[in-house]
């Protein structure tokens, strides 16, 4: 074993050896990073001291890694691009990039990694940028604990916290977005992973995902986005212990599902929005072990989404538990908890005796007549949903929980 | 002034020695402290009682509010052959009904809250507001009644009828309203249609507390923007007091006039 670790080390250190080191700094070799870039070899590691670089338009186009000492600053003074990699095995750790420039035909981003493989972006500073991150047509990248805030106003005049265009196999870890139109956005991208990252505050998504396939995403924390996070057009999503919290407004969801076909989402935590999940045109999703607590709606499902399974999903105080647009029911609830049920459970197994409905007339009333709104929680509306609940005429007879919980499932 | 404090006193008196009172105080206490024991969070238990709130309150002032004015009627004549102003008069049995009836609810409802979740919980202060002020309107529209009609059983009757107009009725009325007018642009028209009951005020004044983030779903946003604002939240307690001053007003003219 020992042997095997020794063979291992010696190529390692010995190209570390044989990479050269280029030092940036006012007092060292190359006063500016551009310098030092074009001074470096394919391999050289190019060392940035403390201070500010006022540069944009930089090119990385051979194996490089590049390390920045105490965060200095590049400053892209909002003109273009301030550093487009061409290469692969290149490594960018430690710097604070501040201020690409906005345009309207360019998505100009602080760091762009072009056809890049095997690239990694990790510990460093975005800072009112367009675009912060972009990646496009590259794969294997690790994108980590990066602190990203935008100071976006309008979504036209703003760009992604971290964008992904065509790529594979690219890891998202550990990042924290904010201020930017989408924190987090995903277009043709297969196999990543977007894991522990907390977007909050973006214009519009936390999350953006579209045609893409074969995607996980788990342990991240999305909240008080505009319309918290889309996902679109995609299969084989699987969501997992994510929080979705606290997106507010007319058009914001908790989580939104747009032809998202054979997908998982499972042990996740949706709170106090005002849609927790948006499925439409949804097929064969399995939604399980999640907690739905204070949202306006817990679950909207439109009629044309089919055969999705809710199971073991807990849900709790919310304004309306599941809301649909129509009186057929294509998919199944089943071992829920909602904490609405009144039924008993003689033979106290902790399944319910009696089905739930979960979705009410006034629900539905709403739907169709959104002033009717104003009705919620008084008397009238309360004896309409019970006697609806007895003897369903309008809401959908077959859209029940037939084995509900008894206890909160954990 | 001391004639009035005076009639107040002697009707604290009247009021503490009835069963009425000690039930009333029993039955939210118990109830308050039940849904703590039962039911987990103060959210929940505010929301919970939210229903009993506008439910039970509106029912008890007004049916005990007309009760209370038709048994008073002896005490009143024989007052009013004292030289005792009406205002005095009428105020004195305004308030020493009220005055108890709103302290047996912060009591009730008041110290379960503080013992189980303490007092700075969400919606507390609200739904505490929203008992006092229901409180003060339904008796209000109970002494306007009571002095309308001589007739106790036809006094009690209309108490009734003007519970269920306002607690179930006009709901219904509204909601058809809003069918009825489907087409039209109807967010005016609700903020208005608000206005004109206090037990819907009450209601969305505590929805605001608990259910915003469906309100917030509501694309006509005009109702979350007037209501979930410190000025709309306003109106609606300016609103209820108006709905409080009005029959009060209305009750004293006519009790002022009244040849007893």
């Amino acid at each position: 074993m020992r042997l095997f670790h020794t063979i291992l080390i010696i190529p390692i250190m010995s190209s570390a050896l044989w990479a050269g080191l280029v030092q940036v700094g006012s007092d060292y070799g190359y006063a500016t990073v551009a310098e030092g870039l074009e001074a470096s070899l394919s391999g050289d590691t190019v060392f940035v001291h403390p201070g500010t670089y006022v540069e944009s338009g930089l090119t990385v186009p051979h194996a490089l890694t590049l390390i920045g000492k105490d965060n200095p600053i590049i400053d892209g003074n909002h003109s273009g691009e301030i550093l487009t990699v061409t290469a692969d095995d290149v490594i960018i750790e430690g710097f604070t990039f501040k201020g690409s420039g906005l345009s309207h035909l360019d998505e100009n981003a602080a760091v762009r990694f072009e056809e890049a493989n095997n690239g990694r972006i990790s510990h460093n500073r975005f800072e009112d940028n367009f675009f912060a991150i972009y990646v496009s047509k590259s794969e294997n990248c690790l994108i980590d604990n990066n602190t990203i805030r935008g100071l976006a106003q309008t979504e036209s005049r703003s760009g992604n916290g971290i964008h992904l265009w065509y790529c594979k196999n690219i890891n998202i870890s550990g990042n924290s977005i904010s201020g930017h139109r989408d924190g987090i956005y995903l277009e043709f991208v297969e196999q990543c992973e977007v894991t522990q990252n907390h977007s909050t505050k973006n214009l519009r998504y936390g999350l953006h995902f579209m045609f893409s396939n074969h995607n996980e995403y788990n342990n991240n924390r999305f909240d008080n986005n505009g319309a918290g996070v889309a996902v679109m057009y995609s299969r084989h999503v699987d969501m997992h212990n994510n929080v979705f919290a606290d997106n507010w407004g007319s058009a914001a969801y908790g989580l939104l599902l747009k032809d998202i076909y054979d997908s998982k989402i499972t042990d996740n935590q949706f709170n106090r929005n005002t849609v927790g999940l948006y499925s439409e045109a949804c097929n064969r999703i399995q939604v399980e072990g999640n907690n739905f607590e204070n949202n306006g709606w817990a679950v909207k499902i439109m009629a044309n989404s089919m055969d999705n399974v809710f199971t073991h999903n807990n849900f709790i105080a919310n304004t309306f538990d599941i809301a649909t647009n129509s009186r057929q029911n294509f998919n199944s609830f089943n071992q829920n908890y909602w904490n609405r049920y009144r039924g008993y459970d003689l033979d106290k197994d902790g399944i319910g005796d009696i089905p739930f409905h979960p979705v009410k007339l006034f629900s539905l009333l709403t739907e169709k007549n959104e002033p009717a709104l104003m009705l919620m929680r008084s008397i009238f509306v309360e004896i309409m949903d019970l006697a609806e609940s007895y003897i369903p005429i309008l809401t959908p007879a077959t859209l029940i929980d037939a084995e509900p919980l008894m206890r909160i499932n954990s | 002034m001391t004639t009035l404090l005076k009639i107040i006193k002697y009707q604290l008196h009247d009021l503490l020695r009835g069963k009425w009172f000690i039930i009333y105080t029993a039955v939210f206490f118990l109830l308050t402290d039940g849904l703590f024991r039962f039911g987990g969070d103060s959210g929940q238990v505010a929301l919970s009682l939210m229903n009993v709130v506008l439910f039970i309150i509106p029912l008890v002032s007004i049916v005990f509010g007309t009760m209370f004015f038709y048994n008073s009627r002896e005490f009143m004549e024989l007052l009013l052959s004292q030289p005792i102003s009406r205002v005095a008069l009428f105020l004195g049995l305004y308030l020493g009904l009220t005055l108890p009836l709103s302290a047996v609810y912060l009591i009730g409802v008041g110290i379960p809250f503080m013992y189980h979740a303490g007092i700075m919980t969400g919606g507390y202060w609200i739904l505490l507001l929203v008992g006092v002020s229901l409180t003060w309107v339904f008796t209000a529209l109970a002494f306007l009644i009571a002095v309308l009609s001589e007739q106790r059983v036809k006094g009690v009757g209309m108490t009734i009828v003007l519970w269920l107009f306002f607690a179930i009725l006009y709901d219904g009325i509204i909601l058809f309203i809003l069918f009825a007018l489907e087409e039209y642009p109807l967010e005016k028209l609700t903020l208005i249609l608000s206005l004109f009951n206090p037990i819907d005020l009450g209601r969305i004044l505590m929805l605001l507390q608990f259910d915003i983030a469906a309100l917030m779903g509501y694309t006509g946003a005009l109702f979350s923007k007037f209501y979930g604002n410190m000025f709309g939240s306003a109106v609606a307690v300016f609103a209820l007091w108006t709905w409080c001053a009005i029959p009060a007003w209305l009750g004293y003219r006519a009790f002022s006039k009244k040849d007893f």
